[in-house]
């Protein structure tokens, strides 16, 4: 299993996914906006979203778990 | 002469170059790592090489050359001194003859004026002969005295093949350049079993001080190699785009077009908050495979590399919007500094590509010291006498505009592209700064928005790009497609510039 983390402090402008998607490698998981920017979050490796764990417009710290791949 | 006396000679010779005794030389076979006088036959043009202190220590019988091999030849057709350690004799650790073989080669590369080379592969000091090789005028503190003063003057390249532990450590944290072997080298002050002891830590050398570590979160490393060729022919590849001192010009090289690609204009969305890759915008604007990337895996929201620009190395200095959204962060800062000073000290002419909402912001970034981190870069970057081209791609907001080389920084030239917004911050942050209790005291949320987007319109027009170019702010605005051909002919008018720096000993640097 392989946590994706928050690079930086910000709230949650998309999920671009869904549980059970199957994902490939660079692909857009989720978006962030912090700094008025919008951070794309993409998957390291392929596989399956087992579980998201924030919804749009959620504050997240750096390093929080956004989503576990599998 | 007898041939009695050459043959003497020449067997004193072979036990030499047999370095250690053959079970290190199996391990070092086990773990993908050449012997020092394979990986010097890799490094300099041909092989070739001259070698001082062959002899050293050679009555102790097991100590051939002390552990080091000092030499002089050439990379790419200039001359370079070089240190290697021998990992077969002794794990590479320094005893006295070594440490002043280290001295003597230095001195050489100063005198010369010539590049000086570390291939460092050594487990540290020989504590048995720590009185004569450690405390003293010529001890190992020489070896780190003659890199500082040799800085800036002579480029200087380390290849860590191995550990540099300990004080050793320092020999790349002096260089310009540190080139890592993934899986070998390593780089700490004490060892994992120190730190168990010490401090009842229980980590892994890789965790600690490995490669990868030291590439990708300390930035103590520059590159990280996969193999031993591969670091070696990356350290004839970065000599090759440096002059062999600071009184030299880089070498120029044969002219050739960027790679075939989408251009600028499909490349940079107008959004000004929508990523997009300034990987792809670099390959636009570079001469086909010239681009050598220095911590690319470290801080990676700032791209710095050294590249040819219509044959012309130039050192770049980029925001990528697609990571953290290229917003500066402590580490970002300090690469670039470091990065600005190098160019700086041997004329590369330094292209800043700027598309940067600004410094991070909240409590994790100021206790870590982002301002006094910022004020390194915007110091290094101000002090930077070599031509400076400042290209606002997109937004420049705050002291982000500044940090890139903004116009009070007396670029030679700062050129916007049509999409560049120069601002203290974007509209939809300025307009929330300033109307704040305006906003929030709206109760109807529709009117509340029509104020905001009437107020975010207000703001544009004020930051409107051809109102800055009316009032001198920004020196000209050109279309994308001409970036290349203006930034080939600005850095060949610029090559004669020469600005004297102010009277004084040195500035009294933020960190």
């Amino acid at each position: 299993m392989t946590q994706v983390k928050a690079p930086m402090a910000g709230t949650v402008f998309e999920v671009s996914v869904k549980e059970g998607d199957t994902v490939t490698v660079g692909q857009t998981l989720i978006i962030l906006e912090s700094m008025k920017m919008e951070i794309p979050c993409e998957a390291e490796v392929a596989g399956t979203v087992k579980k998201i764990l924030v919804a749009e417009g959620d504050f997240i710290d750096e390093e929080a778990v956004l989503l576990e791949l599998e | 002469m007898t041939k009695q006396y050459n043959e003497q000679l020449q067997q004193k010779i072979d036990a030499i170059y047999a370095g250690g005794a053959q079970k290190y030389h199996d391990k070092l076979a086990e773990t993908n790592k050449l012997f020092v006088r394979d990986r010097l036959a890799l490094l300099f043009d041909d092989g070739q090489y001259e070698e001082d202190g062959r002899f050293a220590n050679c009555e102790a019988g097991d100590l051939p050359a002390d552990g080091v091999v000092c030499a002089i030849g050439k990379i790419n057709d200039e001359t370079v001194c070089v240190m290697a350690n021998d990992s077969t004799i002794k794990a590479g650790s320094w005893g006295s003859r070594t440490v002043e073989k280290i001295i003597r080669i230095q001195e050489t590369a100063e005198k010369l004026q010539v590049p000086m080379l570390y291939l460092v592969d050594s487990a540290g000091a020989r504590i048995t002969d720590q009185l004569e090789m450690f405390p003293g005028r010529r001890g190992a503190g020489k070896i780190f005295h003659n890199q500082v003063r040799m800085s800036g003057a002579v480029p200087q390249i380390c290849i860590l093949f191995g550990p540099s532990a300990a004080g050793g450590a320092y020999i790349p944290a002096f260089c310009d350049i540190v080139i890592m072997v993934e899986g070998n080298a390593s780089m700490y002050l004490g060892s994992p079993r120190m730190a168990e002891k010490v401090i009842g830590e229980k980590v892994t050398l890789e965790e600690m001080g490995g490669a990868r570590m030291h590439c990708t979160v300390s930035g103590c490393g520059d590159v990280l190699a996969t193999t031993e060729q591969e670091a070696i022919e990356l350290a004839r590849q970065y000599i090759s785009y440096f002059p062999s001192n600071f009184a030299q010009l880089p070498p120029l090289k044969e002219s050739l077009q960027p790679v075939a690609g989408r251009t600028l204009e499909e490349i940079i969305p107008e959004n000004q908050n929508a990523p997009f890759d300034m990987y792809e915008c670099i390959n636009q604007l570079i001469d086909e495979n010239s681009f050598f990337e220095i911590k690319k895996l470290f801080a990676p929201e700032l791209i710095t590399g050294l590249a040819r620009i219509d044959g012309q190395v130039v050192g770049i200095v980029a925001n990528q919007p697609k990571v953290k959204g290229g917003v500066l962060f402590v580490d970002s800062a300090d690469k670039a500094a470091k990065f600005i000073t190098l160019c700086d000290a041997f004329s590369i002419p330094l292209l800043f590509l700027a598309d940067v909402p600004g410094f991070m912001i909240g409590t994790k970034v100021e206790r870590a010291g982002i301002i006094r981190h910022g004020a390194k870069l915007i110091s290094a970057m101000s002090s930077a006498t070599v031509p400076k081209i400042s290209v606002i791609v997109r937004k420049a907001y705050g002291a982000g505009l500044y940090a890139m080389c903004g116009p009070a920084f007396e670029p030679d030239v700062c050129i916007a592209l049509p999409t560049a917004q120069i601002a203290v911050m974007g509209p939809e942050a300025a307009v929330n700064a300033v109307y704040s209790n305006k906003i929030e005291a709206i109760e109807d949320p529709k009117e509340r928005m029509q104020f905001v987007k009437e107020k975010i319109e207000e703001y544009k027009k004020e930051i409107d790009l051809y109102k800055l170019a009316s009032e001198l702010v920004i020196d000209e605005i050109i279309a994308p497609g001409y970036l290349r051909e203006t930034l080939v002919k600005r850095l060949h008018y610029y090559g004669s510039k020469q600005i004297l720096s102010p009277y004084r000993k040195h500035p009294v640097y933020p960190v």
